[in-house]
């Protein structure tokens, strides 16, 4: 019953994921993208992906990764995400240099734009807190306040940043990723209960599920 | 008195009876000329308008294999009057090629009713939006780079609209 249900939640990942994919993957605007516009395009659907894994991963809800391991794998995903990030801006740049300029320096014309801009820095300022953060012996309860934050950020901005985008990714497995995202980011920030004063340890959060 | 010179617009902006329309207009301008002395405010270029603009495009029949159409309209501010044999720029990312290619740059000039007209591969969105850009770049009036946005991606055609002031 066990390996059933474990079946069924990452099975549930994998569609929610791997459906956008496929679909932008068959978009017909494929066939006027040069391929580092594809490639660019696709880091930012990766990117939009991982943003589903990562709450997931940190509230400890994909079966043979709660605790430790989901901590150390959203960890890696975390830093996975900078770097899919980092192509998605590469590659745009390279497509377009002078669209590109004008997105990160907040004078674009398209409204998307600085939302996709604001979840770009609140990534690398979440990357260069957690690589920081023993060498400016933060607290933990300083960090995880400040992650959420940035969480909350990027989640809100890469979700409206992505649904206002006429891309190749298809409208309502699009639409249906973005809903998750919310929901997973809610349910964790929810579950984890950093905002309260004496708050409990992630360890004893984890242990009381 | 604003709603004549709406309509008087509206008309303009109809490519199919440019000519009767501009006839119509011609008699309307002059019964109407001391109530719309100030009623054409320049065009203010839009932001990224200029991205990826090739100065000098060739004055062209059709942008490539054609399909699409992209027109508009070239005035003068102030007072309005149509302004004939202006050059106008168009680009962008087509079926046919990116913005920044020359196959997706083209020129045509205004009509004697300062429409312009130029058929052109159909627009893709590009960076998230369908959109095309013009450029009225010849020196006579203040430069202005439009970034008209189509409602859809499936639309066949697209519309800019210039008031210029002297350079």
């Amino acid at each position: 019953m066990r390996s059933v249900r474990v079946t069924l939640s990452w099975a549930a990942l994998v569609v929610a994921v791997g459906v956008p994919m496929a679909a932008a993957a068959m978009s017909p605007q494929l066939e006027w993208r040069g391929p580092v516009y594809i490639l660019a395009g696709f880091a930012g659907i990766v990117a939009l992906g991982l943003a589903l894994v990562q709450p997931l991963l940190i509230g400890g809800y994909l079966p043979g990764l709660s605790g430790y391991r989901g901590r150390r794998a959203h960890h890696w995903i975390g830093g996975a995400l900078g770097v899919a990030v980092m192509i998605h801006v590469a590659g745009l740049w390279i497509t377009s240099p002078p669209d590109m300029i004008d997105a990160l320096l907040f004078a674009s014309p398209t409204p998307f734009s600085p939302f996709g801009v604001i979840a770009m820095w609140a990534i690398f300022a979440v990357a260069l807190l957690a690589v920081l953060r023993r060498r400016w012996e933060l607290r933990p309860r300083t960090w995880r306040m400040a992650h959420m934050v940035f969480a909350i950020i990027i989640v809100a901005g890469s979700v409206v940043h992505s649904m206002l985008v006429e891309g190749t990714m298809e409208t309502v497995s699009k639409a249906a990723l973005c809903a998750l995202i919310l929901g997973a980011t809610i349910k964790a920030v929810a579950d984890l209960r950093l905002w309260r004063k004496r708050a409990t340890s992630r360890e004893e959060s984890v242990v009381q599920r | 008195m604003s709603t004549v010179v709406f309509n008087r617009r509206n008309l303009l902006a109809v490519g199919g009876s440019v000519l009767t329309s501009g006839v119509l207009a011609t008699g309307v301008a002059g019964l109407l000329l001391p109530a719309r002395a100030e009623g054409f405010a320049p065009t203010a270029s839009m932001s990224g308008g200029a991205n990826n603009y090739r100065k000098g495009a060739a004055i062209v029949d059709r942008i490539g294999k054609g399909g699409f159409w992209m027109s508009g309209t070239v005035r003068r501010a102030g007072d309005g009057t149509p302004l004939a044999g202006q050059r106008i720029q168009i680009w962008a990312h087509t079926t046919e090629g990116q913005e920044h290619e020359p196959q997706s740059h083209g020129a045509t000039l205004t009509d004697k009713d300062g429409v312009f007209r130029l058929e052109m591969p159909q627009i893709i969105p590009i960076f998230g939006q369908p959109h095309g850009h013009l450029a009225y770049d010849s020196g006579e009036f203040k430069t202005v780079f439009l970034r008209p946005v189509m409602r859809s991606a499936k639309e066949t055609s697209l519309e800019a609209h210039f008031v210029l002031q002297p350079a």
